[in-house]
């Protein structure tokens, strides 16, 4: 179940930020995303499990193995939502622009 | 043409810029004269600002009221810290939805850029959490900033 709520809360920390940062490049294990950080393996599995809940990474079964990719449709879900908040400060700035236009005008007394 | 740009910086900033053809002493004037902001921050149609009072000077206070006319609505309230006509304004605001949202600290930067502005807003939040809380629910209206790309943090 994707939540944006959850989806923020989980991106709010370097850790799952770095680990979000390395399944961009491709699919990992827990021992490969535990490598760079001086983490222990639950310490990871905690992090990867509230990415997880989130929506933001999926798990594949391969043998014992349990390799992690991004999951693209959670990470979509949050892009459009992203885009949304930036059309709404835009649509804010564009009407700025015409503030400034009516201020120059009027400065010039048209 | 894209003249907006928004991205996060550290666990706790959002930094916001935009280019404009007028020059900084014009979008000083807009984002401090309540009759020019009550026309342009406004977030999405249909929304206006019916309460706009602002006190432009170090200590004063501003309140900023929103309805959308369908009996939805909330407001912000905020202290200014420092004003430097026409380059800088630094200011301390909270949401009111209707709880206050934990302080967001701004700095807002206005530089000559050709006849133009470049206008460069950096958000301090307290923390990560409240950041994120932030880009989830509290920007639903728009009005302050923040957007991350995604690239941006992965």
């Amino acid at each position: 179940m994707y939540s944006l709520d959850a989806a923020f809360s989980a991106l709010a920390d370097p850790t799952r930020r770095a680990i979000l940062g390395r399944l961009a490049r491709g699919e990992a294990t827990v021992n490969e995303l535990a490598e760079p950080f001086e983490m222990t393996q639950p310490a990871i599995s905690q992090h990867l499990k509230v990415l997880e809940d989130a929506g933001l990474i999926v798990r594949r079964v391969e043998g014992t193995k349990r390799p992690r990719r991004l999951a693209k449709a959670g990470i979509e879900a949050m892009d459009q939502w992203l885009a949304m908040l930036r059309k709404a400060l835009e649509t804010n700035y564009d009407r700025l622009d015409e503030v400034l236009t009516g201020m120059e005008k009027h400065k010039k007394g048209e | 043409m894209s003249k907006m740009t928004l991205k996060t910086e550290g666990d706790t900033h959002v930094i916001v810029t935009r280019r404009f053809t007028a020059p900084p002493e014009a979008v000083y004037r807009a984002h401090t004269d309540p009759k020019l902001i009550q026309k342009w921050l406004l977030g999405p149609a249909g929304w206006t600002m019916p309460v706009c009072i602002n006190e432009a000077k170090a200590g004063g206070r501003f309140r900023y009221e929103w309805t959308n006319g369908k009996g939805s609505g909330f407001h912000i309230t905020g202290e200014y810290v420092e004003l430097d006509p026409y380059s800088r304004i630094v200011h301390i605001e909270r949401m009111h939805l209707p709880d206050p949202t934990p302080d967001n600290h701004i700095e807002t930067r206005f530089e000559a850029d050709g006849a133009g502005t470049l206008m460069t807003m950096r958000m301090t939040l307290p923390d990560g959490k409240t950041r994120a809380a932030m880009l989830a629910t509290g920007m639903e209206h728009g009005m302050e900033a923040s957007y991350v790309r995604l690239e941006g943090m992965l």
